[in-house]
């Protein structure tokens, strides 16, 4: 009998660390999650618009109905990328997630403080090896590094009524996410 | 023979303990650093760098792409104040104001994140469409049928979520619940 309890609470102690390894393990073996999702529609380091969600179609759950927005599925393996956003009437917001869905960084509009958004986003080391006076210099060059070599851009501009969609949708449609040129990221 | 049966025993019992408590704390939407007010629950911290393993396994598991902090935070209620689970055939009504924010968004899903069809296809409000009263408070009238005023339609399904977000706020990882973050209560009205 006692031998049998101790099994059990061996047991018992063993299903922690599965749970807390199957918890750990499951970002990397979801097959279904908005990266795969979105990788059959979105080419990589292009702007693409992602469909407005309707009760018949939606690419992903829980999106906001009253936004349009397009992705940028980046790869920064050979270089870093500039993305350039015009900003719409009412609010524009441009999130970035890694390969894994984690969104490590946001910016809008407001916070960006004028008519286009424009950002270089790369790798930690490739923001190591440019050169240190650019930086220094180009105070307004905006720079996110990356955590992960690929991962998500999303753009998004709101249409606070229906009627304002195409409004949003075309200042989306202006957005470009491009590879930095060589002569540009290592000048 | 008896310490084959005995480790199998202890495998099976680590398989199914561990298992179970994944498979509960991710269909529960279990994350740390939740905001609570009222009926209306936000996880601020899922939408950083810093999201937790059990956030970043459920937003694997979902396939939804968690709207980021610097961009916004998102509160959800799937019950009204009482404590009650939201039905699509009675009238709920959402009456307050909402924490200071450039704009925000209220939309309806089923609870696995779809939106509800129904016959004027409105899905939520936003900001900006509201009619409000003299003092700016609100109210929304989330019912089966049509009602004047600001109609929020279920469709008719038996469970849904409300989902209200808040654009460029100041509502965030420091927050407390308390005054100065006021949502609007949720009251069911009436039930058929």
């Amino acid at each position: 009998m006692m031998r049998w309890l101790l099994l059990l609470l061996g047991g018992a102690l063993l299903g922690g660390v599965v749970h807390l390894a199957t918890v750990m393990i499951l970002p990397r073996t979801a097959t279904n999650d908005a990266y795969a999702r979105l990788t059959p529609i979105a080419p990589v380091n292009k702007v693409t618009p992602i469909p407005v969600p309707s009760p018949d179609a939606a690419l992903m759950p829980f999106m906001d109905p009253a936004f349009v927005s397009a992705v940028c599925r980046y790869d920064l393996s050979k270089s870093g990328l500039k993305l350039t956003v015009p900003v719409s009437l009412s609010y524009t917001s441009i999130s970035f997630y890694t390969r894994y869905d984690v969104a490590y960084y946001a910016i809008n509009d407001r916070a960006a403080g004028r008519r286009v958004i424009e950002l270089d986003l790369m790798t930690t080391e490739q923001h190591n090896d440019m050169p240190e006076e650019e930086d220094v210099t180009a105070a307004d060059r905006l720079i996110v590094e990356s955590p992960t070599t690929t991962g998500l851009i999303v753009v998004r501009a709101l249409a606070t009524e229906p009627g304002l969609m195409p409004m949003a949708r075309n200042a989306i449609a202006a957005a470009q996410c491009r590879p930095l040129e060589p002569s540009q990221a290592s000048r | 023979m008896r310490l084959l049966f005995g480790s199998l025993f202890a495998f099976i019992i680590a398989a199914l303990v561990g298992l179970g408590a994944t498979y509960f704390a991710l269909t529960r939407g279990a994350a740390f650093g939740a905001l609570k007010i009222g009926s209306w629950t936000a996880w601020p911290k899922t939408g950083t760098a810093d999201a937790d393993p059990y956030a970043r396994a459920s937003i694997a598991r979902t396939g939804q792409l968690p709207i980021s902090l610097g961009d916004g935070v998102s509160f959800s209620a799937q019950t009204d104040d009482a404590g009650r689970v939201l039905d699509g055939r009675c009238d709920v009504v959402l009456d307050g104001v909402t924490p200071a924010a450039r704009f925000w968004t209220l939309t309806l899903y089923n609870n696995g994140g779809d939106l509800v069809a129904n016959s004027v296809s409105r899905y939520g409000f936003t900001s900006q469409e509201i009619v409000r009263r003299a003092d700016g408070s609100f109210s929304i009238i989330v019912a089966p049928r049509a009602n004047p005023g600001n109609w929020l339609p279920t469709g008719g399904i038996d469970r849904y979520m409300l989902v209200l977000r808040l654009y460029d706020t100041a509502v965030g990882v420091s927050t407390r619940a308390g005054r100065e973050v006021p949502m609007p209560s949720v009251k069911t009205r009436s039930c058929p």
